[in-house]
């Protein structure tokens, strides 16, 4: 047997995770990549819950739960601290879902960006508000059907561009990175721990309720987001792109029609979709091969 | 974070967790004890069984294994006092060595 | 050393001599110079403090939050509008018993837009589980940031000093400060016993069902309770190091006193110069309501044993209702047999002037029976 990623396990058993949660798969990886000397500051969101109600914890790390806006701010005030203590070697991590980081949450990540606090910040995006149940935030993709955007009037607006707001914040680090792809997730948390400044990596996390799909198939999405062009793999560092290739594109089609929350689109939807991932995959290229 | 003052205080608790009155409680909710004191095994429909003889060590299972409950060796096991029967492992086992069976 | 500075240079001096290891601010007239007071400060060394620039006051209070739970002492300063932004996280520093200090220079609420003095800002924010202290000078200021630290490391939870808009926070007085050594002495290291530690993982704030939440509330309860006879403790120790002591309330010129004025913030520094001058012949007396929160019950129970009126004072308002300290003092008495008339009067919001005579003015209408239950001062 070989271990492709560290061993050490930083979270406990037992906590309230659906069966096959993404956002669980994520910290997992997350905690493996940072070691012990970390210290998580997690907003409101599926997190609350998953790490233990009163007296327990998931972590066997430091946690503070703050408020759903205040993951970025919370974040710098604790790392500012443990500067002023000496411990700068400790890292900080800002872990916020998609709706505390691209709606409450975004005033602070910029926030905490423009002044390229020195900590993590971590977006594990199951594209709603997944722990009050299901309802759309900005980062719910075209066309998916939540509580409050239902199937017969679904959201009419793109998911919004989290990575390339971030990017304009002339951070040293931005970057995407999945739970099915576990080694690549892990190099890029590595190395983000590697540098000082803001850091923001944003995690694609499957939710069997939400997406409504059979839970043995959170990697297999995973997989299909990024093969499809749906959630390209890519980094912003030293003012470059770097774009994971895809070998195999496969079409969006087979990645939406997995999902509950899709199975309402007509073939135009769908087509539209398609023509949006091209679109977006061929900038990202013309991107990558831009030199700054 | 109250300065050592009430060190000398007794707690009135048999086990950290199991409080009897306020007076056992810290002065702010914080953990006390490792949420594995949940047995969510309880919580599966269908139970994951491997077939050693196909297992290739690969290890995939551990890898994508969201509750941490399969051990890292070359014969994996399922920890079934957590398990919540997702069916990750089963459905990315390269050899399909692990069936989702009704127990 | 004795200067003579504002009010909110004041505040900055006492943070100073606090040495905060983190400092959060977002800046809001008339609130400023306090933070452009304390950058130039730590950018001149005078002290070493991590200032981080926040891009609103909501989060200034969350990065407080942050650097108090990982064990740093925190200091930020606000005013009106951006304390009621703070408001969810001024609910979340109290319940996660964290000792932040703040200085708040009451503010008129928006909108009509305004910028002058009005307690109402603070007082909207009573319910919190902040200690509030009410400052009649800028002395008072700079000695209770320093004060109010100890007090709020030793129960848990924070506490927020208020100072008048531009009669405390512009104007210049004579302000003594204090040698940094005394204050070490004063004032220990901050050395929580639950923090953010790495050699001791800890989760902080986690679901609490209907099982414990109301005891983890009455614990709160419990630590407002103790600071009472703390404040006062810690008030005659500052008196011993420093020469000015302070307590929950303080009495003026209440000796054989009929009448007693009670009131807050700068109008309490008008109303001793109206006790100089009239109070022995009119038999007037003064009360000043320094700690608000926890409210002096049992002292206003005492001062107003055998005393025919008080006259509340509010420079604020809660609509539906009266003067914020009046309803208060009013509830502190209710048990009392022999009670003294209450009457209230409100005056001075948005920063309108409340002038010695003002003072007199409002003691006469009582005086000649013209007086209602509740007034409102001076209404064109």
């Amino acid at each position: 047997m070989k271990l492709t990623i560290p061993s050490e396990e930083l979270l406990n058993s037992g906590n309230a995770a659906c069966q096959g949660c993404g956002a669980l798969l994520a910290m997992r990886y997350c905690l493996k990549a940072l070691g012990e000397k970390t210290v998580i500051v997690v907003p409101a969101g599926c997190w609350t819950i998953l790490s233990g109600a009163f007296p327990t914890s998931a972590f066997k790390i430091p946690m503070f739960h703050t408020a759903f806006e205040t993951a970025a701010s919370c974040a710098c005030g604790v790392k500012a601290a443990l500067r002023m203590q000496g411990k700068d070697d400790i890292n900080v991590l800002a872990w916020a879902g998609d709706g505390g980081t691209f709606d409450i949450g975004i005033q602070a990540l910029s926030g905490a960006a423009e002044r390229n606090d020195d900590f993590i910040y971590i977006c594990y995006d199951n594209e709603a508000y997944m722990n009050t149940g299901i309802q759309r935030s900005s980062s719910t993709p075209y066309g998916a059907a939540t509580t409050t955007t239902p199937a017969n009037m679904p959201k009419n607006t793109h998911k919004k561009d989290i990575v390339e707001i971030m990017i304009g914040h002339n951070m040293p680090y931005v970057a995407t990175a999945s739970v099915a792809y576990p080694e690549d997730f892990i190099r890029k948390i590595q190395y983000a721990k590697s540098i000082k400044g803001t850091k923001f990596i944003h995690i694609m996390a499957p939710c069997p309720p939400g997406w409504k799909y059979s839970s043995e198939k959170t990697i297999e999405l995973g997989r299909l987001a990024v093969n499809s062009g749906i959630f390209p793999l890519y980094e912003f560092k030293e003012g470059r792109y770097i774009v994971r290739k895809i070998d195999n594109k496969i079409p969006v089609e087979k990645y939406l029609l997995l999902q509950g929350r899709f199975k309402h689109m007509s073939k135009e939807l769908i087509g539209q979709i398609q023509s949006y991932v091209d679109r977006h995959l061929a900038i990202l290229s013309a991107k990558e091969k831009m030199q700054f | 974070m109250r300065q050592s003052k009430d060190k000398n205080k007794k707690k009135n608790i048999d086990k950290p967790g199991k409080f009897k009155s306020h007076k056992d409680l810290p002065p702010m909710a914080v953990s006390l004890l490792p949420t594995s004191i949940n047995k969510t095994g309880c919580w599966r429909a269908l139970t994951p069984v491997i077939d050693y003889d196909k297992c290739i060590s690969c290890m995939l299972c551990w890898k994508f294994c969201p509750e941490i409950c399969i051990t890292p060796e070359d014969k994996p096991k399922i920890i079934l006092e957590y398990c919540k029967g997702c069916g990750i492992c089963a459905y990315e086992c390269p050899k399909k060595a692990i069936q989702m069976k009704n127990k | 050393m004795k200067l003579v500075i504002t009010g909110n240079h004041a505040a900055a001096y006492g943070a100073k001599l606090a040495k905060p290891e983190v400092i959060s601010a977002y800046p809001i007239t008339p609130q400023t110079e306090i933070v452009e007071k304390l950058a130039v400060m730590v950018a001149d060394n005078e002290f070493k403090s991590e200032f981080i620039k926040v891009e609103s006051e909501h989060s200034a209070m969350a990065a407080c939050i942050g650097a108090e739970a990982a064990g740093s002492r925190a200091f930020t300063a606000t005013s009106s509008q951006g304390l009621a932004l703070m408001h969810e996280m001024l609910h979340w520093a109290a319940n996660a018993r964290l000792p932040i200090v703040m200085v708040n220079v009451n503010r008129a609420m928006a909108p009509p837009w305004t910028i002058w003095a009005d307690q109402t800002d603070s007082l909207a924010q009573r319910d919190t589980g902040w200690l509030q202290f009410y400052c009649e000078n800028n002395q008072e200021i700079l000695d209770t940031v320093i004060q109010a630290y100890k007090i709020s490391e030793a129960v848990s939870l924070p506490s927020m000093i208020l100072l008048d808009a531009f009669f405390l926070s512009h104007t210049s007085e004579p302000v003594e400060i204090p040698d940094q050594e005394l204050v070490d002495k004063f004032l220990p290291k901050f050395n929580p016993e639950y923090k953010l530690d790495i050699n001791s993982p800890k989760a902080f704030g986690g679901l609490v069902t209907q099982e414990w939440y109301y005891e983890l509330r009455y614990k709160i309860q419990q630590s407002m309770q103790e600071s009472k006879k703390l404040i006062c403790d810690v008030g005659q120790e500052y008196r011993r190091a420093f020469g000015r002591g302070y307590g929950l309330i303080e009495e003026y010129g209440t000796a054989n006193a009929d009448i007693l004025i009670v009131t807050s913030g700068s109008m309490v520094a008008t109303t001793k110069d109206v006790i100089d001058e009239v109070g022995k012949k009119r038999k007037l007396g003064l009360v000043k309501i320094r700690s608000f929160r926890p409210f002096p019950n049992e002292e206003i129970k005492r001062v107003a044993k055998g005393v025919k009126k008080l006259i509340v004072i509010d420079r604020n308002i809660s609509f539906g209702n009266e003067g914020i300290f009046f309803t208060e003092t009013k509830a502190a008495l209710a048990g009392l047999k022999n009670r003294p008339e209450v009457y209230g009067f409100v005056a001075g919001l948005g920063g309108r002037e409340v002038t010695d005579e003002d003072i007199l003015k409002i003691v006469d209408i009582v005086s000649s029976g013209e007086a209602e239950e509740f007034n409102w001062f001076g209404l064109k």
